[in-house]
C-alpha cells in the first residue's frame, strides 16, 4: 500500500450553521492512507461537524475537503464511497443481519456468489458467523455494534469514520471493543477516522489524536506525545490527570524557566513562555511528582496531606501544596509502601522537564 | 426442581402457592371492577344494538303470528297444485281475527312485498267478509276463490307459503338487488332496478379512492412533520389538527361554498381564464365533491399515524443507507420506506373504514352520483321507515368491513398497526 500521506486532507475548512458563528474554524488536517485517526474533544467542539462533512452530510461553508487527491465537497455522501458507522448504529430494523450487510454490496449490483462470499467474510471478521439470519432487535449492543462495523467494512470503503460508536455500550464491552476495532484497523489497514469525547479510548486506539476545541484542532499527535508533551493548557487538562501552577515567568534561560508563583518559585520547561513577566499556567502529570525522593531533584517542595483515597493499584493523595490544596499525586501500591495521614507533612519532588510552563488558563 | 422439593410454606403454614393465588385474585378483582364500566358500557352501545339489528334485520314473526292456522294447515300442502279445503279455511279464520281486530291491511302490505297483487285482493276479501257475504256453511275454498280470481292461481298460495318461517333472508337479498323467486330459488331483480349492487361498488370505489388520495397527501405531510424542526413542525401540526376542531358540517358547509357553480375556486378559474364563465364544471353534487370534501376530512386520520410512526424512525438510518452508497431514492424505497408500512397500514384502514360509512359529507355534497350506501341506509330509517331492511344493510356493512380487516390482517398483520 502506498502510504499517501495526504489521503484526506481538510483544507481551510470552515463550518458555520447560523451564518453568525463559526462551529469549526480553518481546519487543516491531513489524514494518511491506513491510519487511525481520532476526533477527541468536549461536545460542541466541531468534532462530529467534521466527521459529517467528511462523510458528505454536511457542506464546508468554505474550504474543500480532499480524499485521494480529488475535490469531494460536491460530490454526494452515496457516491464517496466512505463506510461510517452512527452512534446508535443505524443497523436496518426491518432486515435481517445478512441483508444489513448486503446492503451495500446490493446498491453496487454485485453478483450473489460476491455477496454472500463478502458477508461472510465480514461477519467472520468480527465473529458473528451464524448469526446471518438474526434480526438487529434480537441481538445484544456488542453484537449490533460489530455489525454495524462489518457492514461499514463489507464494501472495502477507503476511508470508515465512526462516531462514538462504543457510547451506547457499558464499560467492559467497550473496552474489548476498543482492542477488536484496533485488531480489525491492524490487519485490514483501513484508514479509519474515529470521533469521541472519551480520551481513554482514544489513548487506547489510535494512530494520532486531534484534540479540538472551539472549532480548532489544538493539538495533533500520537498518544504519548499527546500526553507526555501537552501544548496548551487546554490539551493539558483535557488529557489525563494533571496539576496546575497559575504564575508568572521571572526568568527564561533556554529551555528552563523559573517562574513566581505567589508564595514560592518553581522550575519549569518553557513552551509557550517567550518573555520575563508574562503569565502562564505549569502543568505536571501527578505520577511525576514523587514523596520524599531518594534522588535530588530540581523542584523540591514540603506540603500537608489532606486527604488520602486507596484505589487498589494505588493511592491518591491529595496534597496542600504552594496554595494549591488540589495537588494530586499517584502513589503506586507496593510493599515498601509509605505510612500516609492526614494533616501529615511530606517532602514532594519533581523534575523540571515534567513541568511545562503552559499558556495561562 | 425436583419433585421431592418440600412444597414451600409461608410462616403461618399455607403453601405459597396458594396464598400467592390468593392475593393475585384481590388484584384481579380490582382489576376487573375497574374496566367493569367500560365494558358494560360497551355491551349497551355495541353488542346489544348489533344483536338488535341482527334479529330485527331477519325478523319476520309479524305473519307467522297473524296466520297460525293457515301455516299448520299448510304443512300437509305439496305446494304444487292450489291448497286444499283446510288451507283455505284456515286462512279464512286466520284472516277473519285480522279484519275484527283492524290489522289486515298490515298483511296485506307484508304479503304484496312477497307478490304484488296481494294489497287489493285482501281489501276485496276483507269487504266480503265485513258484509258477511262467507258462508262459513259451504266450501270456504269455493267462495274465497270467487271474490278474486287470484285466490284461485297457485302462484300467491305458494307465496304465503314462503313468508310461512318466523326468520327470512328476504332482505339481505334485497340489499344485493336479489329476491326469491316464485319457486323459492334466488333471483336477480330486474338491471334496471339494481340500484343497491351501484351503491356497494360506489362505496367501495369513493372509499379506496379517498384512502389512496388521503395517502398521497399526508405521506409528504406526515414526513415533513416528522423531520422538521419542532418550531415549525408544531405550527404544521396545527394546520393539520385545526379541521379536526372544526365540526364536520362547518367544513361540508365551507366546501359547498368553495365548490358551487358561484363558488370561489369557480370564480377563480374563471378568472385565470381556465374555463368560459358560462360553461362553469359542476364540482358539486357529484363524485368530484365527495372526492375532495372526504379527503380533506379523513386526512388527519392518516396523517396521525404516519406521523407517529415516521417520528421514531432515526435520522441516521437514512443517512446510514446513503452513506453505504444508496441513491437518495433507494435509502427513501429500501429503507424508510418499508419502516412507515405500519403506519401506511394504520392510517389507510382508519380512513377506508371511516370513508365507507361515511354518511354526512357525501349526504351534503354528493348529489345524486355522489351518494353512498349510508345514505340509502338512512333514507330507509327515515323515509320508509323500513327499519329491518336499514339494518340488514348496516350488517352488510359491517361484515364487509370486518371482511376487509382480515384481508388486512393476512397481508401486513394487524399487530404491525401503530395508531401513536
Amino acid at each position: 500500500m502506498s502510504n499517501n500521506p495526504e489521503f484526506v486532507k481538510f483544507d481551510k475548512v470552515d463550518k458555520s450553521y447560523d451564518g453568525k458563528v463559526l462551529v469549526v474554524k480553518d481546519l487543516q488536517l491531513d489524514i494518511a492512507e491506513g491510519e487511525f485517526i481520532t476526533m477527541l474533544g468536549p461536545s460542541g467542539s466541531g468534532k462530529t461537524t467534521c466527521l459529517m462533512m467528511l462523510a458528505g452530510f454536511e457542506t464546508p461553508t468554505n474550504g474543500e475537503i480532499l480524499l485521494d487527491g480529488n475535490i469531494i465537497s460536491n460530490i454526494p455522501p452515496h457516491k464517496r464511497g466512505i463506510g461510517m458507522v452512527f452512534q446508535n448504529y443505524a443497523l436496518f430494523p426491518h432486515m435481517t443481519v445478512y441483508e444489513n450487510l448486503a446492503f451495500p454490496l446490493r446498491v453496487r449490483k454485485m453478483e450473489k456468489d460476491e455477496i454472500d462470499k463478502k458477508v461472510d467474510k465480514a461477519l467472520s471478521m468480527v465473529s458473528l458467523n451464524g448469526f446471518e439470519t438474526r434480526m438487529p432487535g434480537q441481538l445484544s449492543g456488542g453484537q449490533q455494534q460489530r455489525v454495524a462495523v462489518a457492514r461499514a467494512l463489507v464494501f472495502d470503503p477507503a476511508v470508515v469514520l465512526m462516531d462514538e460508536p462504543l457510547g451506547a455500550l457499558d464499560k467492559n464491552l467497550r473496552e474489548s471493543m476498543q482492542y477488536e476495532i484496533k485488531h480489525i484497523h491492524e490487519s485490514i489497514g483501513v484508514t479509519v477516522v474515529y470521533v469521541t469525547h472519551d480520551q481513554s479510548e482514544a489513548l487506547t486506539m489510535s494512530n494520532r489524536i486531534a484534540v479540538f476545541n472551539d472549532g480548532k484542532v489544538q493539538q495533533l499527535s500520537n498518544p504519548a506525545e499527546l500526553y507526555e508533551k501537552p501544548v496548551n493548557s487546554f490539551v493539558a487538562e483535557f488529557i489525563g490527570e494533571n496539576n496546575t501552577f497559575d504564575g508568572e515567568v521571572a526568568e527564561i534561560s533556554g529551555d528552563e524557566c523559573k517562574i513566581n508563583l505567589s508564595n514560592a518559585e518553581i522550575i519549569a520547561s518553557a513552551i509557550s513562555v517567550k518573555s520575563k513577566g508574562e503569565k502562564t499556567t505549569v502543568s505536571l502529570r501527578p505520577e511525576r511528582a514523587l514523596i520524599e525522593p531518594n534522588e535530588k531533584m530540581d523542584n523540591m517542595f514540603s506540603g500537608r496531606i489532606e486527604e488520602v483515597i486507596y484505589h487498589g493499584d494505588h493511592t491518591r493523595v491529595r496534597v496542600n501544596l504552594l496554595g494549591n490544596s488540589e495537588f494530586i499525586l499517584k502513589v503506586p501500591n507496593s510493599t515498601s509502601n509509605l505510612e500516609l495521614k492526614v494533616n501529615q507533612d511530606i517532602k514532594i519532588g519533581w523534575n523540571s522537564s515534567d513541568a511545562r510552563a503552559l499558556d495561562p488558563k | 426442581m425436583s419433585s421431592e422439593t418440600k412444597q414451600i410454606l409461608t410462616t403461618d403454614g399455607i403453601p405459597l402457592e396458594v396464598s400467592l393465588k390468593k392475593a393475585e385474585k384481590k388484584n384481579k378483582i380490582k382489576a376487573f371492577l375497574l374496566v367493569a364500566p367500560l365494558l358494560l358500557f360497551l355491551f349497551i352501545t355495541y353488542v346489544f344494538p348489533i344483536g338488535e339489528m341482527f334479529t330485527r334485520s331477519v325478523d319476520d314473526k309479524m305473519i307467522t303470528n297473524m296466520l297460525p292456522k293457515t301455516f299448520k294447515a299448510m304443512e300437509n300442502w305439496d305446494g304444487k297444485e292450489l291448497p286444499s279445503e283446510e288451507v283455505f279455511a284456515g286462512f279464512y279464520y286466520d284472516f277473519k281475527v285480522l279484519v275484527e281486530n283492524q290489522t289486515q291491511g298490515k298483511l296485506g302490505q307484508r304479503l304484496n312485498k312477497e307478490k304484488n297483487g296481494f294489497n287489493s285482493i285482501t281489501k276485496k276479501l276483507m269487504r266480503q267478509i265485513k258484509r258477511n257475504k262467507i258462508d262459513e256453511s259451504q266450501s270456504i275454498k269455493e267462495q274465497i276463490m270467487k271474490v278474486h280470481k287470484r285466490w284461485g292461481t297457485v302462484e300467491y298460495w305458494q307465496a304465503i307459503k314462503r313468508t310461512a318461517p318466523p326468520y327470512t333472508m328476504a332482505k339481505y337479498l334485497k340489499g344485493m338487488d336479489m329476491y326469491f323467486a316464485a319457486d323459492g330459488s334466488i333471483a336477480q331483480v330486474d338491471e334496471d332496478r339494481r340500484i343497491h349492487r351501484i351503491l356497494w361498488l360506489r362505496t367501495l370505489e369513493i372509499a379506496l379512492f379517498v384512502t389512496i388520495f388521503c395517502f398521497l397527501m399526508g405521506y409528504p405531510i406526515a414526513h415533513l412533520l416528522a423531520t422538521l424542526p419542532m418550531k415549525y413542525s408544531n405550527l404544521l401540526m396545527i394546520c393539520v389538527l385545526l379541521p379536526f376542531w372544526t365540526s364536520l358540517l362547518v367544513r361540508t358547509a365551507s366546501w359547498m361554498i368553495l365548490l358551487q357553480q358561484q363558488g370561489l375556486v369557480n370564480d377563480f378559474f374563471v378568472m385565470i381564464g381556465l374555463v368560459a364563465d358560462n360553461n362553469r364544471p359542476e364540482m358539486m353534487y357529484n363524485k368530484v365533491g365527495t372526492y375532495v370534501a372526504m379527503t380533506q376530512i379523513l386526512l388527519p386520520f392518516m396523517v396521525l399515524p404516519l406521523y407517529s410512526v415516521m417520528k421514531t424512525i432515526s435520522p441516521s438510518l437514512m443517512r446510514a443507507g446513503k452513506s453505504l452508497g444508496g441513491t437518495p431514492f433507494i435509502a427513501f424505497w429500501k429503507v424508510y420506506f418499508p419502516l412507515t408500512i405500519p403506519g401506511i397500514g394504520a392510517g389507510c384502514l382508519l380512513v377506508f373504514i371511516l370513508a365507507i360509512g361515511y354518511y354526512i359529507t357525501p349526504a351534503l355534497v354528493g348529489g345524486a352520483s355522489g351518494t353512498l350506501i349510508s345514505n340509502q341506509i338512512a333514507y330507509h330509517m327515515k323515509s320508509t321507515l323500513d327499519w329491518s331492511f336499514a339494518s340488514a344493510m348496516g350488517l352488510m356493512l359491517l361484515s364487509g368491513v370486518l371482511v376487509i380487516y382480515w384481508i388486512y390482517n393476512k397481508l401486513v398483520g394487524v399487530d404491525n398497526i401503530k395508531l401513536g
